[in-house]
């Protein structure tokens, strides 16, 4: 509870008191990492946490639950909402007016981050879409100018739209099953024509916010226009909590409806695998190229869900971890290209050399976080990758191991047209905006965590099973 | 943990930790990073020869963490890995000190010489690695860690190598896990055994497994240079010479030789292999490759990219060694990664130092040279006999123990093929030796430096003249103890469990 009221409290006074939003939004920071690992304490050892809004048990009063796949989602938004929080505060002092916008929109996303990963009924996790979408739309917003504002008005359509599809089938369950809690919703969901069109609005709806080939048209430019910071949330947050919401409703009501979609999200994914990553190589502009590269990675999550039919372990681990080192790994990459960006005024990939002599951290921050981006070892994005392969591989989906390949391949090439740059000789001097050292350690240290996550195994790997979210026991026992 | 256990990772990290504090310090701290490079690698030296002894009474030093469920990081020293090892860091810290006197003045030092221990310990990763996932994870890390130094230069033709590279050996990796992966869902275990442990799978996964073999070794064949993946080495040839010196004997090509040596013996298990019909197929290929070497190297002008196909062409000693199956076969292969490295890094040596002192890069230009650098001559001289395999040189002992093998095993025609080979590398080699020493200097050299009455920096003198050494003293007494081929032979025994 206190996750959820932290950051929206924080939300309310940094837009009441806008001058003091810096040091109000380190402090939120500080204290929803702190009590998220309290909670996460408490999970361990306790396992699966119910708290029942008001006292009020499910058809009534507000369910909020939290096992090990929320934990983790929470652990990873703490994580890397300090980082970015750190990092707005140096950021943002030079556009000081840009700041009092940003950090009320900044910490009620954060809020509403915080209530869907929490959230056990279908009608709540409405809400949290919705303010989700809209303060990250406001955030995008923020640096303004015409190419972010279009962006941005592009942004708050696709969420509208999405919002509304998701809305729609939850009405319609809600008619079938006269509840929307999940729990009480699973037990009484029928596959019937009513349930179908739900769940094909549902997904549908999120597939959009998730941008997912070919829907991902509007996350380019509106993940490149932002400032760094909010690149870094949209990109490493945003997405994986439409993700994790989707994943939510898979595991537990439309898992038996609809193996024919499994396969249909799988080649989704695969195809944006390949596109995502082409066009990558294919951007001049390092933040284009990164976002790019979300477009990409978004679609390896998808294809665990073909995968995970007869390797749910493998398969769903290895998205679960990608969720994790990707949200690190590319917030790191976000903030050191905003390091870049903001030292020589553009961000045009083949002029680079320039610049990355002159910050050795951010570029090291870059290749780190590129390690995971390429699953190369050690790194998180290698531990899910392997699992990913492993899944393919023991079923004999030859062509689904074929794509995990060549995508590892792929960005391989386009992170490297860009680190590539950071060894030539740069020509002559410039004038060039100082960047503070804080800045370029933030992002070095997100991406160390990306590249930690691929040391430390294990111990993610428990949190993850507590409470049992991909219904493993089941199929063991089966 | 007991001592056994803790000193596999005192090893990793007396070439990691350096590593790491070289990047934290500032460019112009020459002394305190020397003190760092030579520190580690001495350390490092020491704590290999205690574990050699220790290997060599029977001693076990073996590490497991826990990684993934049902997957360990293993690493484990035994005879084949301290093999591997004592060249690693014998020949990292003659390479440290060649390269601290190479790189004097130059700018980036700092990241030159944090990459090039990040690169080492890779390197003895791999070696100590007790599982194929283990060697994955290292061999990955090889990669990443070589490509800062092969662009090092920061050319425009540095980033052309460097790309060329990572296409490569990026490739190479991803078809490496590829087969790890395939085979790991096969077998559930990925540790190396003597024999291997694939021989107890059904007869109905043959074809699987001769695919998945078909994945390993193309992805350590890009490393190892195996034709027709050996594009990416003559082109590496932009990096400074203790780079090259590193890729060619040290660490890269030498990691995929040793990792096929690895999948031969201990993931499929030599006989295993042979029965599967594998191993003919990898004979050829390192036959092919060998010859193609060797004529490429002919044509080549450019000294540093002659010995880049001269490597091509001798490592795939060590996969045609093992890819003849038998006992003295082995012998001769496994000794080669040895003897290979000491030489090959000797002539690297030499070539760096007279384009670094004379400006002279090219065979054209080698004119008398001899008579200005008689020394780095010499060394030059020394190794290159080697190669072509004239006694008592260490190249000598390999031809000698491949030759014997192939007839045991019933392979007239690899004889044939080494003696051709000995002839194009004499084809290659003497032409050198003959301008050097023979001809009168066409004029000044293209870009002098004068270093008072030596030839040249002792930094850069000494590192050949003790490899060039070590190029007599293994092949003269090979038959002395703890010399490579006697080690060798323990290994076939011990590790192989070949007779």
């Amino acid at each position: 509870m206190t996750l959820i009221l932290l950051p929206l409290a924080g939300a309310m006074l940094a837009f009441l008191f806008p001058r003091a939003g810096g040091r109000l939004g380190l402090l939120t920071a500080f204290s929803v990492l702190f009590s998220a690992i309290a909670l996460a304490a408490v999970v361990i050892g306790d396992g699966v946490q119910l708290h029942l809004l008001g006292g009020w048990p499910a058809p009534l009063g507000i369910t909020l639950r939290t096992d090990g796949l929320s934990m983790v989602m929470l652990l990873v938004a703490a994580v890397v909402g300090l980082g970015i929080s750190l990092y707005a505060a140096v950021w943002f002092r030079q556009e000081p007016l840009n700041g009092e916008r940003f950090w009320p929109l900044w910490l009620l996303l954060w809020s509403a981050l915080n209530a869907l990963f929490l959230s056990a009924d279908l009608f709540n996790l409405y809400v949290t879409l919705e303010l989700l979408g809209l303060s990250a739309v406001g955030l995008a917003a923020v640096a303004g100018g015409a190419a972010a504002y279009a962006a941005a008005m592009r942004y708050l359509l696709v969420s509208l739209l999405g919002s509304l599809l998701y809305l729609l089938g939850v009405a319609l369950i809600y008619h079938a099953c006269g509840s929307v809690d999940i729990t009480l919703v699973a037990e009484r969901l029928s596959p019937s024509a009513a349930s179908r069109a739900a769940l094909a609005l549902m997904v549908s709806g999120l597939l959009l916010k998730t941008a997912l080939f070919p829907l991902h048209f509007w996350l380019p430019a509106a993940h490149a226009n932002a400032g760094a910071p909010v690149s870094a949330a949209l990109s490493g947050l945003v997405v994986k909590a439409t993700f994790y919401l989707l994943l939510r409703l898979w595991l537990e009501l439309f898992d038996t409806f609809a193996p024919q979609l499994e396969t249909l999200l799988g080649l989704l994914g695969a195809a944006a695998v390949l596109w995502g990553s082409l066009q990558a190589l294919r951007q001049s502009r390092l933040k284009l190229l990164i976002a790019y590269s979300t477009v990409a990675q978004i679609g390896y999550l998808f294809m665990a869900f073909p995968l995970a039919a007869a390797a749910g372990l493998q398969a769903w681990y290895g998205a679960l971890y990608l969720v994790m080192s990707h949200a690190l790994a590319k917030s790191a990459m976000f903030l050191a290209a905003g390091n870049l960006r903001r030292h020589a005024g553009h961000d045009r990939i083949a002029e680079l050399d320039l610049v990355a002599q002159r910050l050795p951290l951010s570029v090291s921050a870059f290749a780190l976080a590129g390690m995971t981006i390429m699953g190369l070892p050690p790194s998180g994005g290698f531990i899910a990758k392997w699992w990913l392969l492993q899944a393919a591989l023991v079923q004999g989906m030859w062509g689904w191991a074929l794509v995990l390949v060549v995508g590892g391949l792929l960005s391989a090439a386009y992170l490297f047209k860009v680190v590539g740059f950071a060894f030539t000789r740069a020509r002559g001097t410039h004038e060039a905006c100082p960047v503070p050292l804080s800045m370029e350690w933030i992002a070095l240290l997100l991406a160390i965590g990306s590249v930690l996550l691929g040391l430390l195994v294990l111990p993610p790997m428990a949190l993850l099973g507590v409470g049992d979210p991909f219904g493993l026991a089941l199929e063991a026992g089966q | 943990m007991t001592l056994n256990q803790l000193l596999p990772l005192v090893v990793l990290a007396s070439s990691l930790l350096p590593g790491l504090l070289i990047f934290a310090l500032p460019e112009e701290r020459h002394r305190t990073r020397s003190a760092l490079n030579l520190g580690g690698a001495l350390i490092k030296l020491a704590l290999v020869l205690w574990m050699l002894w220790g290997v060599y009474n029977q001693q076990l030093y073996e590490v497991r963490l826990a990684f993934l469920p049902g997957l360990e990081l293993v690493f484990r020293v035994g005879p084949l890995a301290l093999f591997f090892i004592i060249l690693s860091s014998g020949l990292w810290l003659v390479t440290t000190v060649y390269a601290i006197g190479y790189l004097e003045g130059s700018p980036n030092r700092s990241r030159f010489f944090g990459f090039f221990s990040l690169c080492v310990t890779s390197t003895v990763g791999l070696a100590m690695a007790g599982s194929l996932f283990t060697f994955l994870l290292f061999y990955e890390m090889l990669t990443l860690t070589t490509y800062p130094l092969v662009v090092h230069r920061g050319t425009e033709a540095a980033r052309r190598a460097g790309r060329a590279y990572l296409a490569y050996t990026v490739f190479g990796g991803a078809l490496l896990m590829a087969g790890t992966v395939w085979l790991y869902t096969l077998t559930g275990t990925l540790e190396f055994v003597p024999r291997g442990f694939v021989s107890g799978l059904d007869p109905s996964y043959r074809t699987q497994l001769v695919l998945i073999f078909i994945l390993l070794i193309a992805g350590l064949g890009v490393k190892a240079a195996l034709f027709p993946l050996h594009g990416w080495l003559p082109m590496a040839m932009v990096a400074p010479a203790p780079v090259s010196a590193l890729l060619h004997a040290v660490a890269v090509v030498k990691a995929g030789a040793f990792g096929i040596v690895r999948v031969v013996y201990e993931v499929y298990g030599v006989e295993f292999a042979f029965g599967i019909g594998v191993t003919y197929p990898l004979a050829i290929v390192a036959a092919v490759t060998i010859l193609y070497g060797s004529l490429r190297a002919m044509f080549q002008d450019d000294l540093k990219r002659r010995l880049a196909f001269s490597t091509i062409s001798q490592v795939s000693y060590v996969a045609l060694g093992v890819a003849i199956v038998g006992p003295i076969a082995t012998i001769g292969g496994v000794v080669h990664l040895v003897h290979q490295g000491v030489m090959k890094i000797t002539l690297f040596f030499c070539a760096g130092n007279m384009a670094e002192t004379l400006g002279v890069h090219r065979i054209s230009e080698m004119n008398g040279v001899g008579k200005r650098m008689p020394w780095t001559m010499a060394a030059f001289t020394i190794a290159a006999f080697g190669m072509i395999g004239l006694p008592p040189f260490a190249g000598f002992i390999s031809k000698w123990y491949l030759s014997l093998g192939a007839l045991e095993a019933g392979r007239e025609w690899v004889v044939l093929l080494l003696v051709i080979s000995s002839l194009l590398n004499a084809a290659y080699f003497l032409p050198i030796l003959h301008v050097a020493w023979f001809r009168q200097p066409d004029g000044p050299w293209p870009e002098e430096r004068d270093y008072g009455n030596r030839e040249t920096a002792w930094a850069l003198l000494l590192p050949p003249l003790i490899t060039a050494g070590f190029t007599i003293a293994i092949g003269l007494f090979a038959a002395a103890p703890f010399t490579p081929l006697e080690w060798a032979k323990l290994i076939s025994l011990r590790e192989f469990g070949t007779p």
